[in-house]
């Protein structure tokens, strides 16, 4: 495949995943958002409106899209001087994840009920789950999840990299195989309390599968990172993700998103991690706390640095 | 190959000569999430407990039919397979404790040292040793979690088992799930400190 061809393709995802932004365009509601605070929904009309039907909380009917049954109680609308924007607050935070369906009645012409959609940009939330895999909730720092692999390979930096990559490919792909399992088998047939034993052997296969593959393909690649592929077994973080995806139903792209930044997020560890394992061997450190006491400190020095990004939002 | 060991022996060995936590240094994921009270960690050590003792024996039973080649899948399935039936025990019994645990219990599945004493210990010797070695290393994985659950419970809130001890609050930054890193390697030190000074003692 040459250059042109994938460039292509590569425009072709970006404008699928860009169509319900584009699509978004309607006549009377010129902007809507979800508000700075946890609990409001902001709305921009194109033109002024009728103050005393538009801050009338009866007016309104709220609902997360996947639960129409359910309306979100409204606490007070208001509505700003220039008559165009209004501020919707809820008695209770929302769950920004979730697109939420906003219908005014008493708006539009002739009466009927103007409903629209408001939720966050697509790419913008899948980005925000590889980030958050990445540095907010970090499996290592702040789940602590896969330490025994942590604190055993973290000694050389070449060790790390390794680790790393390995275990981020086969992250990946017994995600994505058990995202699959679980969409097309295991729910649809009821069968969810194998979720445990399905997980784990799909992700021995894919290490078996990837132990022969680069055996046969790729010899040299093999020498270098063969020896961590049997460690990526004993790794809590490869069946975490799995269990995540299946307790929150993400779908495919944000399956792949959430694997993607676990993976590096490990990689990320390690190699920060063995950096300053390196430099410890040659440091003067009292004999009771040699080897892995003093990792552990260090470990727990950067789980309260990177609790530093517990506040961070992006979208 | 049999072990010469009597049960006592093995036993004793699990929690002191190779403990889990602090000689081997496996299993540290729990250790550091959720040894936040001595309940927590007493709780999810009967969880290993039981995990460990029934594959070790499911593999010491039927060790001479697995085929060497595919042993190690074979140890993952059986050890997810009584991780299951832990798992659906607890979420019926004790939904409470269940909730606190989280995704951990799920986890077991993948603990190094259950597939590591399965492969050392379980795959090679009678059913009788496995489970007194089962047994073992349970009990030094739940007594390595309870002793840092006390230190990080005492310390943190005062308290022991939710009874207020010491009337005050000493070090509450204990509290926080990422002082597990701390309290381990303290710990640790503290054990290497012991068996320094034990055995100058001894050479004097």
């Amino acid at each position: 495949m040459n250059n042109h061809t994938l460039r292509r393709i590569l425009f072709c995802i970006v404008l699928v995943l860009a169509l319900p932004l584009l699509a978004q365009a309607q006549e009377l509601i010129a902007g809507k958002s979800f508000g700075k605070a946890k609990n409001e929904i902001v709305v921009t009309f194109a033109t002024a409106v009728d103050r005393a039907v538009v801050e009338n909380p009866a007016n309104y009917r709220v609902y997360e899209e996947q639960d129409p049954d359910i309306r979100l109680a409204l606490e007070s609308v208001v509505l700003a001087e220039d008559g165009k924007t209004a501020t919707l607050t809820f008695t209770e935070p929302l769950n920004a994840k979730l697109p939420h369906v906003v219908s005014v009645s008493g708006l539009a012409e002739g009466g009927g009920a103007a409903t629209f959609k408001v939720m966050k940009p697509y790419i913008g939330y899948l980005f925000s789950i590889l980030v958050g895999a990445l540095l907010i909730n970090n499996f290592v720092f702040t789940k602590y999840l896969g330490l025994c692999v942590f604190f055993g390979t973290s000694k050389r930096k070449d060790t790390a990299k390794g680790m790393g990559i390995t275990f981020t490919l086969v992250m990946v792909v017994s995600a994505i195989m058990s995202w699959f399992f679980y969409q097309f088998i295991l729910k649809p047939y009821g069968l969810n309390f194998l979720q445990i034993v399905v997980f784990i052997g799909l992700v021995s296969l894919t290490v078996q599968a990837v132990d022969t593959v680069l055996r046969k393909v790729n010899p040299a690649l093999f020498n270098a990172f063969g020896v961590y592929l049997v460690l990526v077994i004993a790794n809590c973080v490869i069946i975490a993700v799995p269990l995540i995806l299946a307790d929150n139903e993400y779908n495919f792209l944000e399956s792949f998103m959430l694997a993607l930044g676990a993976g590096g997020g490990f990689l990320l560890a390690l190699y920060l991690m063995s950096s300053v394992r390196e430099r410890m061997e040659l440091a003067n450190i009292p004999t009771t706390f040699k080897g892995v006491p003093i990792a552990f400190i260090v470990a727990g020095q950067f789980a309260l640095a990177f609790l530093g990004f517990s506040g961070l939002t992006l979208f | 190959m049999a072990t010469d060991k009597t049960n006592l022996q093995l036993v004793v060995n699990g929690i002191l000569n190779e403990n889990p936590i602090f000689r081997l240094v496996l299993s540290m994921c729990p250790a550091v999430g959720i040894s936040t009270t001595v309940m927590n960690g007493f709780m999810l050590g009967t969880a290993v407990l039981f995990v460990q003792v029934c594959s070790s024996c499911t593999i010491s039973l039927f060790k001479n039919v697995i085929h060497p080649r595919i042993r190690i899948p074979t140890y993952t399935l059986t050890i997810a397979t009584w991780v299951t039936v832990i798992d659906m025990v607890l979420a019926a019994y004790l939904p409470e404790a269940y909730a606190k645990m989280g995704i951990f219990i799920k986890l077991i599945v993948a603990f190094a040292i259950i597939t590591m004493r399965l492969e050392m210990f379980a795959s090679k010797e009678s059913v009788n040793a496995s489970f007194w070695d089962g047994i073992g290393m349970g009990l030094g994985f739940m007594l390595g979690m309870v002793a840092l659950g006390f230190v990080r419970e005492l310390l943190g809130m005062g308290t022991l088992l939710g009874y207020d001890v010491l009337g005050f609050k000493p070090l509450l930054f204990f509290v926080l799930p990422l002082a597990g890193f701390f309290c381990v390697g303290l710990m640790m030190a503290f054990f290497n400190y012991i068996e320094i000074v034990y055995k100058r003692a001894k050479r004097a």
